[in-house]
């Protein structure tokens, strides 16, 4: 029978070749399922995985389209990173990411229609702010009420979801829009608006903030003791207390930092692509970044890759439905198989298969 | 105008019902150690399942065995990703979510409308007719009353019998279980299968006897709330049923006093079940000396036999 | 769907040189931008009905296509844009929240005719908007409501407190105050559109409070069978719900667009096209109010479509005066009718109603 031998080293090979493996896999099955509901597969997978990047008539359009999308999912992924690693787990940055962009949109709404230069960096820190607070309820309660973070970070989303319905019906809501919800358009005036900064390229500075973090990130890990400390206390919590690693301060350091760049995310979605605080403002990002930190196996190149593939199963996706009348659904389990066989072909870079006799035990 | 409170313990028991029973599959699953967060995604296999068969053969018995089939199927993806082949559980789990979405709205397009049987009571007329007792005790669908028994027999079940027992080690320590020579992937493949039935039959119950139809995407969250009462619950099964009747009942008041036309913000209101929940977790848990948290110390750990 | 041809089409689209979309030989496509789902029964089946209304109108001559399930903001404005990369000529887009992304990809593609629901944007002369007045279909509602509750409360379900929704509860209070001075109207809010155990919830607790006459505005059937436990009457909304007739659903009001799809995609393929701020009723059939049921006496069905003729007729407004806002001051004056402008914003309850709009 086949067994499970881990390796000692994780495979260089099979590091990179498992994810190759994995969408080639992905596009079997999936082409499959295309095919049963009557699709050209061949046609379908084309569309999802190469018409974004590749075809002419899309891909100017799209491939910027790209950025705009992986970045608030890249830039969140690298915060949750810091604190899924030390085993504090914040599944609210939905929540953090919405009253960032509250807490940032308010900012410069304060003073419209001001166009001086200090606003929009003073959105900013707003935005950090914001996440950065919301995050503090979790973490402090945990640290001073052991609280189980994970429902508290889970619940304020929905506490953050009211907030923002109230925002938009009510105390953020455009004076000049005639009753209906909504608040004004950020990205319409010069003084709040996150623009493109490259013509061309969908690069705004929530993007450029992500590959920052990125940046920052693989820092950390590598070189600062921070990584070290964030890494001991995740694998071998007691072994950190003995290390002398302030178990409290992670938690708030941990939390605090992912809720500060989901509020960042969520100011540069709101004064860019969004433009304005409305009832439905999230769409989610809070919770798929949880999938693209792991799929990035926590790691800041892997999360930079993995948000990319993501934002381009989305885009593609859409394209797919658009050309070929699948339905989103179909799509949506398109996405979760492919999350299937990334996670499963993970095994391939950290365990061997062996062939082995059954020993009588 | 004052809150009847009758019928707002009668809603209540019914709002808390699908969480409920989500919530206590959960429960075992977690204290075997392993960590789904595809509930949301088994609910609604279970809601589509149980509604397609409920519609095709008239039987709500055949819906909710349907119901948790659907889900068990989705479970058993997870269980050989996390236990086969070593996924990472947290996100295995939102990607279960994520295809359960998906695949329910492909199952279920077409069947939005269509009529299925009512669930019966269990109890006659007199009975329901008594007054205060009668709707508070009898007046409810029989898988109401399966999931309040579900909650004792799976406290009886982990903290008085060998089973029981076998799963708390597992999930405590499952190299020391594994050496003790228990079968620590068989048992928690069996654990994630009864967490996904659960799941799957909470997601029938809103769909053939809450709603009475099948919508894309109806269990709109349910699935994260069982999982925010697992852990309100310290993991212990007494306290899943009074968190889920805490969060249910709060729901359940907060749309009466807006019905009584209090002077309360509506978003303070629609906020306040989760406001509320969090409030109490943060007594209970800091009422505690030590081990406040609780979990089980292999949550979310792969398990991965050496020899 | 052949992409050679349409290659050139759609590249001179982005540098806004493009011919005249007509002058293509190939199929006039139309795209629809859902929030939702088919699969909701409510407010976007509504919608794809009237998409398969215009396939089926003009045969071969249309193509549609349609992306579900699209969120607002910068993913509204993608889906719009790739649907006209993909081809389209003229976009549907039909949620209130779509509003800014629709503008923004209309400055893009002059060439492209633009149609987006219930809002109020037009900043570009290819941008029209488009909304029902829902509040007529809610007068007839009310006034049925009126006459048939016993306990004289009506119950109602909102969803978030916008405009649109507060036209209704107004309206219907107005129509069932009219015919029944004793009656109360008791709101709750879900502060979601869609949420089937929420709004069973909801109706639960409005059942519990008293009331005998449910309507919603949310959109799911759940209420529906809540009431129908329950043993009182309820409106059907946005879709007829008619699987719930003769009761609990003793009427509904019917969101129907095809007469409007078909009429503007008639005028865009012949180059007739305006922008418009199209705001219609009963009278055009944009609002419908789906059939009464026995459930309802004979004479208060007579009653009520007497309303719904004089609506039609355009010899009644729902809103006329004497109307006094809910502190007594006065809104409208004797024989007075509200205009579209006040309406549209409306952010006030009317005299009579003793609950608070939230905010």
């Amino acid at each position: 029978m086949i067994r499970l031998e881990k390796r000692p080293q994780p495979s260089r090979f099979w590091v990179v070749g498992a994810p190759v493996l994995a969408v080639l896999l992905t596009m079997i099955a999936g082409g499959i399922m295309f095919a049963a509901l009557g699709k050209n597969p061949v046609e379908a997978i084309r569309i999802i995985f190469w018409d974004p990047l590749f075809s002419e008539r899309f891909a100017g359009f799209s491939r910027p389209q790209l950025l705009v999308k992986a970045g608030p999912l890249i830039l969140i992924a690298i915060g949750l990173s810091l604190g899924f690693r030390a085993g504090i787990w914040n599944i609210g940055a939905e929540g953090q990411y919405i009253v960032g962009a509250l807490f940032g949109a308010a900012f410069g709404l304060a003073f419209w229609p001001s166009e001086h230069p200090l606003i929009f960096p003073g959105m900013i820190a707003a935005g950090l702010l914001g996440g950065f607070l919301w995050a503090m309820i979790p973490a402090l309660l945990r640290v001073y009420a052991r609280t189980n973070e994970i429902l508290v970070s889970l619940l304020l989303v929905y506490v953050a979801e009211a907030l923002l319905a109230s925002a938009a019906t009510g105390w953020l809501r455009n004076p000049e829009g005639s009753g209906f919800p909504g608040s004004r358009n950020l990205a319409r005036n010069p003084g709040t608006d996150n623009p493109e900064l490259i013509a061309g390229t969908g690069m705004h500075w929530g993007v450029l903030a992500a590959f920052v973090a990125v940046i920052a990130a693989y820092v950390i890990f590598s070189r600062h003791i921070l990584g070290y400390q964030i890494r001991l206390a995740g694998e071998a919590p007691r072994a950190a207390r003995f290390a002398g690693v302030n178990a409290g301060r992670l938690v708030i350091l941990c939390l605090g930092a992912s809720g500060a760049l989901a509020g960042a995310a969520g100011l540069f979605e709101v004064a860019g692509p969004a433009g304005r605080i409305s009832i439905d403002f999230n769409v989610g990002y809070g919770f798929t970044a949880i999938i693209v930190a792991f799929l990035g196996r926590l790691n800041p190149i892997g999360i930079l890759l993995a948000g990319l593939l993501m934002a381009l199963t989305f885009i593609g996706g859409e394209l797919a439905q658009l050309m070929l009348g699948i339905p989103a659904a179909a799509i949506q389990a398109f996405q979760g198989m492919l999350l299937f066989f990334l996670l499963a072909l993970d095994v391939l870079a950290n365990y061997r298969f062996r062939w082995k006799r059954e020993v009588a035990a | 105008m004052i809150i009847d409170p009758v019928t707002l313990i009668v809603a209540l028991i019914t709002v808390a019902t699908p969480v409920l029973l989500a919530a206590i599959g959960e429960l075992v699953v977690e204290k075997s150690g392993v960590l789904n967060l595809g509930v949301e995604g088994m609910m609604i296999m279970g809601a589509v399942c149980g509604f397609i068969v409920a519609h095709e053969t008239g039987s709500v018995a055949m819906a909710f065995v349907a119901g948790m089939g659907g889900a068990m199927a989705l479970a058993l993806v997870f269980a050989v990703l996390t236990q086969v082949l070593m996924a990472n559980q947290v996100a295995s789990g939102l990607a279960l979510t994520l295809f359960g979405l998906g695949l329910a709205a492909l199952l279920g397009s077409g069947y939005s409308g269509l009529p299925v049987p009512v669930a019966s009571r269990p109890f006659p007329e007199a009975l329901q007719a008594i007054p205060v007792a009668g709707p508070i005790l009898f007046s409810h669908s029989v898988l109401v009353y399966v999931a309040i028994a579900l909650v004792g027999a799976v406290w009886f079940v982990l903290a008085r019998t060998r089973a029981g027992l076998v799963i708390r080690a597992v999930g405590e320590n499952h190299d020391a279980a594994h050496a003790l020579g228990y079968k620590v992937v068989r048992i928690r493949f069996a654990t994630i299968l009864f967490g996904g039935a659960c799941a799957g039959l909470g997601g029938a119950f809103l769909s053939v006897v809450r709603v009475q139809n099948w919508f894309d995407g109806m269990t709109a969250g349910a699935g994260w709330i069982a999982l925010a009462l697992v852990v309100f619950a310290s993991w212990k099964a007494g306290r899943v049923l009074l968190g889920a009747w805490l969060f249910g009942g709060i729901a359940a008041l907060q749309l009466r006093l807006q019905a009584a036309e209090v002077g309360v913000p509506v978003a303070l209101l629609d906020a306040s079940p989760y406001l509320v929940t969090i409030i109490v977790l943060v007594i209970i848990s800091s009422d505690r000396r030590r081990a406040a948290l609780n979990a089980p110390a292999a949550l979310g750990r792969a398990f991965h036999a050496a020899s | 769907m052949k992409m050679l041809p349409r290659l050139l089409a759609s590249a001179a689209l982005v540098a806004g040189l493009a011919l005249p979309a007509a002058a293509q030989d190939d199929p006039f496509q139309v795209g629809f931008i859902y929030v939702g789902s088919p699969g909701d029964y409510g407010w976007t089946y509504e919608h794809d009905q009237g998409r398969l209304a215009v396939e089926e109108h003009f045969g071969d001559a249309v193509e549609t296509v349609f992306l579900e399930n699209v969120p607002e903001g910068a993913d509204a404005e993608r889906a719009i844009t790739q649907m006209i990369l993909g081809g389209a000529d003229m976009i549907f887009t039909t949620s209130f929240g779509f509003g800014e992304a629709t503008n923004a990809v209309a400055a893009q593609f002059p060439d492209v005719y633009f149609e987006h629901a219930t809002g109020y944007m037009r900043e570009h002369p290819n941008v029209s908007t488009y909304n029902a007045r829902f509040y007529e279909g809610r007068a007839v509602l009310g006034h049925i409501a009126g006459h048939m509750t016993e306990s004289n409360i009506i119950g109602y379900i909102g969803s978030y407190p916008i405009p649109e929704v507060i036209q209704g509860i107004n309206s219907a209070f107005l129509h069932a105050r009219e015919v029944n001075p004793d009656v109360e109207i008791r709101v709750v809010w879900t502060y979601t559109w869609f949420d089937p155990a929420v709004e069973a919830d909801a109706a639960q607790a409005l059942i519990d409070a008293g009331v005998d006459v449910l309507m919603q505005h949310t959109d799911s059937t759940a209420p529906q069978t809540v009431a129908q436990e329950a043993g009182i009457i309820s409106f059907g909304q946005a879709s007829d719900m008619i699987q719930f007739a003769p009761r609990p659903r003793v009427a509904s009001i019917i969101d129907n667009w095809a007469p409007y799809y078909i009429r503007r995609v008639g005028e865009a393929m012949e180059g007739t096209w305006e922008q418009s701020d199209i705001w219609e009723g009963i009278d055009t059939g944009m609002v419908v109010i789906g059939e009464m049921t026995d459930a309802i006496p004979e004479d208060v069905r007579a009653s009520a479509q007497a309303m719904i003729d004089a609506i039609a007729a355009g010899e009644y407004h729902p809103f006329t005066g004497p109307i006094n806002r809910q502190d007594g001051s006065v809104w409208l004056a004797d024989g007075e009718v509200a205009d579209d402008g006040t309406l549209a914003g409306l952010n006030f309850y009317v005299e009579g109603i003793t609950g608070e709009i939230p905010n």
